[in-house]
């Protein structure tokens, strides 16, 4: 492939409050190919916001701007509103934090699937979408899918939930999944899980996927490539494998900081932000 | 780094052989009755001596926060006895009680009141259990917490989660209790926060020689702090461990392993065999 699946250059999103003007994202390039890319940073550094720009998002008074913003070809600042509605959940989908407050709560688990397959296969008959909706509950390792199905949102616990939600955005096969924090609301054990599914299905049908978190550690054993962001700004971009040889001190600082099992360092190393690093 | 080891195993070995501060004999915790009935905490024991820092791991809904919210009341016990510095705990709780057992929450854009400055919060404790010197206290609390002077009359919302957290820290400190009950205390701020927060609860417990009893999900986090600690699984516990037993990755309980697994990160080979056992 080679013009890549989503360009983004210089995207700043800013927010219009009376008290003044917010910039939460501050001239953020990147360019995504069919790979794994995370997006990490601490709470403020506009991570979430790049990704809910990109899929058009942005909740008011928000202001959009980037001099490119585009999907495979589509430029998604321009896009009529019908264009994007046939993008978002169809061609890019986004996997929420909390599957509790992102599935209906009145509306069974299937039917939530059918609708969001329907939405985009206008053509597809109800038993179809029905079949759809099975297959992928059993694409992401559900026990019983056919149970699972009928089940409302309150019935499941929270790892079934977001395998649930993972199950309805990617039952239109998208080209793009963006992930905001699938995994931080569920336990260790079951976010290995979910993350085990989400990187089967990613491979298997070649998907885009940009994974916002703020687990460091966590992103660099799962992603292919790590921009971490700081301020609005991406400070430093590199390869997850090389994530020790981080350069910038702020992703060194943020390394250092976590409490491993490995060793015993104490007292925790602090992180010094250097005002200059906002800049 | 060895000498800091030896040192908090020297005062275990030391605590050992004094009374424990805190000791739990078959805590059961139900809620609802018929088949509503949800055994949250079923028989648990543990011991933990003065000074000493004890974790509580476990999945959500394993029944860790319970155990906390039983020792200071927030729960129902249902049998079994919670044992505090030698003596029985009454129900309800009296003010002797909650001069010796403190709580820190985990989310403390929740646990603060939205409407009360930093020095109303403060001198509430105070005030409940008739304290002179308010002032001195108040501003003395905020220095032990690493915060000046000039925190004293903001509101929650003018402050950052990890001040949040320090506020709260120094809401249970004022009284001089011997034992904090930790409930995820970090679980809600960034990393670089965390670790801030770590530091200071370590450096506390050094100088005042508090007991922590920490519930955590993340055990690094339960490593760093604690010397000993109980996994626990629907509401039972699954396996006692040291810190040091959990560095090493020596851990006989099966659960406790793919637990220590899981916090090394996400790996593609061995999360595959780890589901081909499944």
């Amino acid at each position: 492939m080679t013009t890549p699946l989503l360009e983004v250059e210089d995207l700043r999103v800013r927010f219009h409050l009376r008290t003044g003007t917010v910039e939460a994202v501050r001239g953020v390039s990147f360019q995504l190919g069919r790979e794994r890319l995370g997006i990490v940073g601490e709470s403020g550094s506009g991570k979430s916001q790049t990704g809910r720009a990109i899929l058009g998002l942005t909740p008011p008074p928000g202001e959009v701007t980037a001099k490119r913003l585009t999907f495979d070809g589509i430029d998604l600042l321009t896009a009529s509103r019908r264009t994007l509605r046939h993008l978002r959940g169809g061609r890019i989908s986004m996997v929420m934090q909390d599957p509790k407050y992102s599935l209906n709560p009145v509306m069974t688990i299937g039917e939530q699937i059918i609708e969001a397959y329907r939405a985009h296969a206008k053509s597809a008959s109800r038993s179809e979408a029905r079949d759809r909706a099975l297959a992928m509950l059993e694409a992401v390792k559900m026990r019983n899918p056919a149970r699972v199905f009928e089940l409302y949102p309150h019935e499941v616990s929270g790892g079934m939930g977001q395998r649930a939600m993972i199950a309805m955005m990617l039952v239109t096969e998208p080209d793009l999944l963006i992930a905001d924090e699938p995994t931080s609301a569920l336990d260790v054990t079951v976010s290995m899980e979910v993350l085990r599914i989400l990187d089967e299905l990613v491979s298997e049908r070649g998907m885009g996927l940009i994974f916002i978190s703020h687990d460091l550690k966590l992103v660099s054993s799962f992603c292919d490539r790590v921009l971490v962001m700081y301020a609005g700004r991406v400070v430093e971009e590199l390869e997850a494998k090389n994530l020790r040889e981080a350069k910038h001190p702020y992703t060194q600082g943020l390394m250092r900081c976590l409490p491993t099992l490995a060793d015993d360092v104490r007292p925790l190393p602090t992180l010094n932000r250097d005002p200059a690093w906002a800049l | 780094m060895m000498s800091a080891r030896s040192r908090l195993s020297t005062a275990t070995l030391l605590g050992l052989c004094k009374d424990p501060m805190l000791d739990i004999q078959k805590l059961k915790v139900v809620y609802g009755t018929g088949h509503l009935r949800v055994d949250a905490v079923k028989d648990v024991s543990f011991h933990v001596e003065a000074g000493a820092a004890y974790g509580l791991v476990g999945e959500s809904g394993s029944g860790k926060s319970t155990v906390l919210r039983a020792i200071c009341g927030l729960a129902p016990i249902s049998a079994g006895q919670v044992f505090v510095d030698g003596k029985e705990v009454k129900e309800p709780r009296d003010k002797a009680f909650y001069r010796t057992v403190q709580m820190v929450f985990q989310d403390p854009y929740a646990s603060l009141h939205p409407r009360h400055t930093v020095d109303r919060t403060l001198s509430e404790p105070l005030a409940i259990h008739g304290e002179r010197d308010a002032e001195v206290r108040i501003l003395q609390a905020l220095r032990e917490v690493g915060l000046g002077p000039s925190f004293r009359f903001r509101y929650p919302h003018q402050l950052s989660g990890g001040q949040r957290q320090r506020i709260a820290i120094a809401r249970a400190l004022i009284l001089r209790p011997k034992v904090l009950l930790l409930d995820e205390p970090t679980s809600a701020l960034d990393a670089s926060v965390q670790a801030e927060i770590l530091n200071l609860l370590d450096e506390l417990r050094r100088k005042m020689g508090l007991t922590y009893i920490l519930v955590s999900h993340d055990l690094a986090v339960v490593a760093h702090l604690c010397e000993r600690l109980l996994v626990m699984r629907h509401g039972e516990g699954v396996e006692e461990t040291t810190a040091v037993a959990l560095r090493t990755g020596r851990a006989s309980n099966a659960y406790t392993q793919e637990l220590i697994e899981a916090s090394r990160g996400f790996s593609r080979d061995t999360v595959k065999t780890a589901s081909a056992a499944l």
